[in-house]
């Protein structure tokens, strides 16, 4: 920090310019991240309904979420989701990922048609996806024009399948990304390693498994980490691809939130959700961050 | 943040000739295989979108296409009847790029003198400063709805474009200037220092060596936030209604509704209309795509 003021005419104006150039933001984000969330946080214990009402009212919409069976499925579901979600794009992302270091020839090109979901919006994803998925539409009517009339692959309407279809559509949405950041973990792994691992004559999978993966586990922790993050905050893609349904099949804490508090006129209650949904990103980064600042100070401050 | 370079050796030519060509043909077969599952909404869509309504009621969107015709996109864009307002995607595309374009830049411009500040110019707080406004990043944007529109009432900006790109650079701010943060950390300070000693101030620093630094950091915002802002829905469906809502808005209303008769070659269109604007971006930029999601995740 070094404060010589070369004259006295550099002014006391100049001397703050950092601050205040920072006000605007400083104030913007002092609304949004702090305000807002207090904000809503307080709604969710007014006795707010249709239109706030910002007196007191208690807890009482909490307990009222957690009786009603449709918050509790939309919070099953999103574990179950986001669990084979995350594996998922996981597992895929590393396979590409491997399959794309082996010097493949046009490694852009593979890299450019496994990454491209990911520039599209979950929209256009879920709206093509069930054009695919629907039967009427997509795939079961293709096999059964192709002569197999008996084919049957109806998961987008069935009640105990649509979830795994809103997995299959995320898995295809993100795992592209995953490959990207497990890539560049493979590529930044020592070379020499590998080599003294083949000279002890393992094989090339053996190595992946034991050698290299294992070095870039921080990795695998900070994609597994956005990915919940993802799979908290998804709305758009079941919107897009089933609306939640068959009934409630594939209902979501988002899509909850948005239907208590824009549809049925229950501001509380929804906001009461809202707050849920925070709570379950917290769980997840507090963690992760105090971590991440816990391995930075052991590595020195040499690291990033 | 250096491209290090890959091991100089081929994993694949390891073992015996045969071993090596299953090696080599698995990988590629694996590969080709992914491609086509990738590719494959891409392309079907895209087929829809030229084939006649008939052929695709009758044999569904999973089928070879005959007697195409362009005629659909122009539908799409000019005269499809979208929740009762028969201007076509146009009007939608058009309300999205109003939103996007100013948000962008807007955002963009905020975060690069933020990240500057924040990382050159030390100050009591300056990590709280950081850490308040990185915060923003992970704030669902659940628990800013009910607060924004009330916000947007006040000030007159509900169910208007310019309440949405008020909304996106708010949001924005937070991972651009978390972004340009992270790049400027790593300009030696000695550079700085040099130029503070020879009588520089805040913004002759910034013009005279931070910018002409910024452009990789600058591209990697503008992608991100561009992408991001075209294709977010949320903010759109709550904040806006009928004629003002941007193009994913759109999507869904059409889409959504079960009622009616289906157009299905014209909705094809329509959502590559949606899509193309952020798809060419990532074609365009991809290597910054790719780095602007490295540098936002794992930091």
């Amino acid at each position: 920090m070094p404060d010589h003021s070369q004259s006295k005419s550099s002014n006391r104006l100049a001397r703050w310019t950092p601050q205040l150039v920072l006000i605007p933001t400083l104030a913007a984000a002092f609304m949004y991240v702090v305000v807002f969330s207090a904000w809503t946080l307080w709604i969710s214990v007014s006795q707010s309904t249709l239109l706030p009402n910002m007196s007191y009212g208690g807890f009482g919409e909490y307990a009222a979420l957690w009786k009603s069976k449709r918050w509790i499925v939309s919070y099953q579901n999103l574990f179950l989701f986001g669990a084979l979600y995350v594996i998922g794009s996981l597992v895929v992302g590393t396979l590409l990922a491997i399959l794309i270091d082996q010097r493949v020839r046009f490694e852009s090109v593979w890299r450019t048609i496994f990454l491209y979901p990911l520039a599209i919006s979950f929209i256009v994803t879920g709206t093509v996806w069930r054009w695919i998925f629907h039967p009427q539409t997509g795939v079961e009517r293709a096999l059964s024009d192709l002569g197999w009339l008996s084919a049957n692959f109806d998961w987008i309407t069935d009640r105990d399948m649509a979830l795994y279809v809103v997995v299959f559509t995320g898995i295809w949405h993100a795992s592209g990304f995953a490959m990207a950041l497990i890539l560049a973990g493979l590529r930044s792994v020592d070379g020499d390693l590998i080599k003294a691992a083949q000279i002890d004559g393992a094989s090339m999978p053996r190595i992946y498994r034991r050698v290299v993966l294992p070095t870039i586990w921080p990795i695998f922790v900070a994609v597994t980490v956005v990915l919940l993050q993802f799979a908290i905050k998804t709305y758009d893609l079941v919107v897009a691809l089933t609306q939640g349904g068959p009934g409630v099949a594939t209902t979501v804490p988002a899509i909850v939130v948005y239907d208590l508090m824009f549809q049925r006129g229950q501001i509380a209650q929804g906001a009461a959700a809202a707050v849920m949904i925070l709570v379950a990103l917290a769980i997840v980064i507090v963690p992760y961050v105090i971590w991440t600042s816990w391995r930075a100070r052991q590595e020195g401050p040499s690291h990033g | 943040m250096a491209d290090t370079t890959h091991q100089a050796f081929d994993p694949l030519a390891t073992g015996s000739r045969a071993r090596q060509f299953r090696a080599k043909f698995t990988v590629y077969a694996l590969l080709v295989f992914f491609a086509l599952l990738y590719l494959s909404p891409l392309v079907i869509i895209f087929m829809n979108s030229f084939r006649p309504l008939e052929h695709i009621v009758r044999e569904g969107f999973i089928s070879s296409p005959r007697a195409l015709s362009p005629q659909y996109w122009i539908e799409a864009w000019s005269t499809f009847c979208i929740g009762g307002n028969c201007e076509g995607v146009s009007r939608y595309f058009s309300n999205t790029l109003m939103m996007t374009v100013p948000a962008t830049i807007l955002s963009t411009a905020f975060g690069v003198v933020n990240g500057y500040a924040l990382s050159k110019w030390r100050f009591k707080y300056d990590t709280w400063v950081f850490g308040l406004i990185t915060l923003g990043v992970f704030l669902p944007a659940q628990m800013t709805l009910l607060p924004w529109a009330f916000v947007l009432g006040k000030i007159g900006l509900s169910n208007t474009i310019a309440g949405l790109v008020l909304v996106h650079t708010v949001q924005g701010i937070s991972f651009t200037t978390l972004f340009c943060r992270n790049y400027f950390v790593a300009v030696p300070d000695d550079l700085i220092k040099a130029a503070r000693i020879d009588g520089a101030g805040f913004w002759r620093i910034f013009r005279r060596i931070m910018l002409p630094l910024s452009p990789p950091i600058l591209i990697v915002c503008v992608i991100w936030q561009f992408t991001g802002i075209w294709n977010e829905f949320l903010f759109g469906t709550v904040f806006t209604s009928g004629a003002n809502q941007p193009i994913t808005s759109a999507i869904v209303a059409f889409s959504g509704s079960g009622t009616g008769e289906r157009h299905y070659n014209v909705e094809a269109a329509s959502v590559i209309f949606a899509a193309l604007p952020p798809l060419l971006v990532y074609v365009l930029g991809g290597k910054y795509f790719v780095r602007g999601l490295t540098s936002g995740a794992v930091k």
